[in-house]
């Protein structure tokens, strides 16, 4: 799709398919107008600050002149000529990379205030907000990545998850809740973040009537709950008014007094789910009997439909690929290695989606033209999606074209094995940027990659479905509640010295079978990739079983560990060694954050997301 | 002889060079001069100008490219515009009012499709004046002075990552990548007044702009104002690597990890 083409077709009133438009230069105006009141202070603070977050700018870490911008991509579905512009206003008005998110937004930082309106101006150019980015509002409606060629889908959601977006931004109904509100769609039981979302919807077909399973009041956060399933089957025809149901429920009872405890997920608990899920169906009721037409026509699942993709390549050639699933090894030749551990095979047979590894999702603006380019020439649906694992997704690769392909990447350092096992590490951005952050989860995330394919741990097939997931403070940004190993930052103060540490939690999953992982122990940062190592180690020194770590760690975890290692208790006692630091008179550096050579200390401020 | 405007265009340029009344000055690297160059043009490594780098030495230097007083001379070069801001710069600064910056570097000359050549060429050596322009120019006691003057603006051209590690206290960042454009060297004068509206910079006020060391990316920045209409723009040439050999105190934005944002 030719974006620019599109907007001329806009310009002749003919709406292209998808309608790519999401931004508005008018809030680029606006935007800067704001910023003059402010500075003059004829805007108070408390009005500033909801405007900004409602227009998608987050305050930086203790430097209010500074923001991070970030870019709703909606679905996950990004256009070469968009990543090309996000380069150019990266390298202009940001630090020369950006950053893709956990949730399908891609960030770019300390941005002065001053330039906000820039890139939303540039952005919308190209069809791209930070519209309802940040703020109590809601927030960019994620997509499963492999929505659309997934090999255990029912149908693409992706329309339907864009068709929602774009019903849901700018709508008055939701521009004040008592929080943010997320939605999430998955492709199929497996992928997708469907049970830690407000609302989560995998896609079913009953009687041959598209619909959905929608799950209500998940989330991750300082308090984490696993999303309650509102009835077996919801008919397409109906989603629209439960997300409205929803949406008006948690805006007349959610709780608007205390901010630690405003998410819908904390209502759900309050009112427990059987009233909740009482109060949802009713409300559903009476908004289908009080929607006009014309408000429901808003939603409009066409129009967000991309043109078919007709096959170029035939099925019957390299349908296959069999480096996919053979073994390989440190030295094995790269592209093989890159094969394995990031291409997977699509239900379009003579497809292939490869991910593009990203250290902890930073990209810098040279990078994304490349891949911009790549994009056009080697993927037919000429789009990117970017995945929660702070990666991108590129489909419709053939195999004719993957060596090509690989060949682009490598040109620009992009073609990093690993993207699908253990070594992709995912680090929200911590105290690169964050008001809130403790440690800097974000670079400890980067060491984890740099280390692990260094090590060739991504060719380790037993480790592959592993995930370490690291955010720098309770709160949730980084995931870690669904990381089979994850980690949160914190402050301890070993012997008279405070250190920066993060407490280790094992056996969180996604997916149907959504499990939030539990916290085992205390690790200081610098030990901690010590400790996945002794972990590994100790899970390969288990000749007893024969399955994956990550089985491994679920077995133990229930106590039913088979070798040395039966239960938690065991662990952690073989794991102590590995967590003690020495005296920090002899090694200072061990008390020291990554990224810093000065003594730690935890500083934080008002975190916004409230805001 | 024509005046020419401070950014000029490359049919202006070609114009000129088909009248034999302009001086082109390419101040990439000799060999790269060698193996071709716009039509006309003498070589001026960038380097040369830096070797001695004050005002006498730029006049003589002047005089051997052929340059009389008032004649039109044009600077490139293939480094985003900035070797060849710093040049003309520095021209301008001796007195050399007439000195303009092509719009493009030298790939995009060629990209257009533009003329080559690989001949060496010289001219006979002039005389030129020295009449110093100390309006343009500002050194560390300037720029220390402007640190407490409400109408003076201290802009740090360097990318945001350096700025944010340590700058000059007061100075406001306007990285080179925001003056620069695509396909030419500096981006429209409309969008660089509104860049300035935005940050409630006045088109009447002063501003000093500095780098990191020799004034070449705070020279493109020196442009991009002066082509948007501002008036008062003075270059701090010797910039940050001067105001820190000299021991000033410098401000640094701490507490955050911003460096390991980078996916450099």
């Amino acid at each position: 799709m030719e974006i620019a083409e599109n907007i001329d077709s806009v310009e002749k009133g003919v709406l292209p398919k998808p309608n790519p438009m999401w931004g508005r230069t008018e809030e680029s105006e606006n935007f800067a107008k704001n910023v003059k009141h402010f500075r003059q202070k004829t805007l108070s603070d408390d009005d500033f600050r909801r405007f900004r977050l409602q227009h998608g700018a987050y305050g930086s870490r203790l430097q209010p002149n500074y923001s991070m911008v970030r870019i709703k991509v909606p679905g996950g579905q990004i256009y070469p000529e968009q990543l090309e512009k996000i380069a150019n206003l990266s390298e202009a008005f940001s630090i020369g990379s950006a950053h893709v998110s956990t949730r399908q937004n891609i960030q770019l930082h300390w941005v002065q205030l001053e330039d906000v309106s820039e890139i939303i101006k540039g952005l919308a150019d190209v069809g791209l907000t930070t519209r309802e980015a940040c703020g109590n509002t809601v927030r960019n409606v994620m997509c499963s990545h492999l929505a659309g060629v997934c090999l255990n889908e029912k149908f693409d959601s992706t329309p339907y998850a864009k068709a929602i977006a774009r019903f849901f931004i700018r709508n008055p109904m939701c521009q004040n809740l008592p929080r943010k509100f997320k939605i999430n769609f998955a492709c199929c039981e497996d992928h997708g973040l469907a049970r830690i979302a407000d609302i989560g919807l995998i896609p079913l077909i009953r009687d041959d009537v598209r619909g959905f399973q929608i799950y209500l009041g998940g989330g991750l956060g300082a308090a984490s709950f696993i999303g309650h399933l509102l009835e077996d089957f919801t008919p397409e025809t109906r989603l629209l008014a439960t997300c409205m149901a929803t949406i008006r429920i948690f805006d007349r009872h959610g709780n608007r007094e205390n901010m630690a405890r405003n998410r819908m997920r904390y209502l759900v608990q309050e009112l427990g789910w059987e009233k909740f899920q009482k109060l949802a169906l009713k409300e559903r009721s009476i908004v289908e009997m009080t929607t006009s037409t014309k408000t429901a026509s808003l939603f409009d699942i066409k129009a967000e439909e991309e043109e078919p993709i007709i096959p170029r390549a035939s099925g019957e050639k390299m349908s296959k690929l069999p480096m996919l699933s053979e073994q390989v090894f440190l030295d094995s030749e790269p592209y093989q290695r890159w094969l394995h551990g990031n291409v997977i095979p699509q239900k379009q047979k003579g497809y292939f989606t490869a991910f593009i590894t990203l250290a902890a999702g930073d990209v810098t603006a040279n990078q994304l033209r490349v891949l911009a380019q790549a994009i056009r020439n080697l993927s037919l649906e000429r789009s990117a999606r970017n995945t929660p694992h702070q990666n991108l997704a590129i489909r419709y690769v053939t195999a004719d074209g993957l060596p090509e392909f690989y060949s682009q990447l490598s040109s620009i350092g992009l073609a990093n094995p690993g993207a699908l096992t253990i070594s992709s590490a995912v680090g929200c951005s911590g105290t690169t940027s964050c008001n809130l952050a403790i440690t800097n989860s974000h670079r400890l995330a980067k060491e984890i990659e740099y280390k692990f394919l260094e090590l060739g741990l991504d060719t380790d097939d037993s480790l592959r479905d592993t995930t370490i997931k690291i955010s720098g403070c309770p709160n949730s940004c980084g995931q870690h509640e669904i990381a089979t190993i994850g980690f949160f930052g914190g402050a301890s103060r070993i012997g008279a010295t405070m250190a920066p540490t993060y407490t280790m939690l094992f056996g969180g999953d996604s997916g149907e079978f959504s499990v939030l992982a539990k916290p085992i122990m205390r690790v200081p940062a610098k030990r901690v990739i010590d400790t996945i190592r002794k972990i590994i180690e100790i899970y390969k020194k288990d000749n007893t079983f024969k399955g994956s770590l990550q089985e491994w760690i679920d077995n133990i975890l229930r106590g039913e560990g088979t070798g040395i290692v039966k239960n938690i208790e065991n662990m952690k006692l073989l794991l102590t060694p590995v967590v003690q630091l020495p005296p920090a008179e002899k090694e200072p550096e061990l008390y020291r954050d990554y990224g810093n050579d000065i003594k730690f200390s935890a500083k934080t401020a008002r975190g916004e997301c409230a805001a | 002889m024509i005046q020419l405007p401070f950014v000029c265009d490359t049919k202006l340029l070609c114009n000129l060079i088909q009248k034999k009344t302009v001086r082109v000055v390419d101040v990439r690297k000799d060999e790269q001069y060698n193996q071709e160059h716009i039509p006309s043009a003498v070589s001026l490594p960038f380097a040369k100008l830096l070797e001695q780098d004050s005002p006498t030495d730029t006049r003589t230097i002047l005089e051997h490219l052929g340059v009389c007083d008032g004649y039109p001379v044009v600077v490139y070069d293939d480094t985003f515009g900035a070797l060849a801001a710093r040049v003309a710069w520095s021209f301008q600064y001796v007195g050399h009012d007439n000195t303009a910056l092509l719009e493009t570097t030298f790939s995009q000359w060629k990209k257009l499709g533009l003329g080559t050549e690989s001949k060496k060429n010289s001219f006979p050596k002039q005389e030129h004046s020295l009449n110093i322009n100390h309006k343009i120019y500002a050194d560390a006691s300037y720029v220390q002075s402007a640190q407490t003057s409400h109408d003076k603006i201290i802009i740090d051209a360097r990318e945001r990552l350096n700025y944010l590690t340590e700058h000059i206290p007061s100075a406001k960042n306007m990285p080179y990548t925001m003056v620069g454009g695509n396909g030419s060297i500096l981006r429209s004068p409309e969008d660089i007044k509104r860049y300035l509206e935005n940050r409630g910079i006045s088109p009447g006020a002063e501003v000093i702009a500095y780098c990191g060391s020799v004034g070449t990316l705070s020279g493109l920045t020196y442009y991009a104002l002066k082509q948007a209409g501002m008036d008062n723009v003075r270059l701090y040439s010797k910039s940050f690597k001067d105001w820190k050999s000299l021991g000033k105190p410098k401000e640094e934005v701490n507490d955050a990890n911003y460096w390991d944002l980078s996916a450099e």
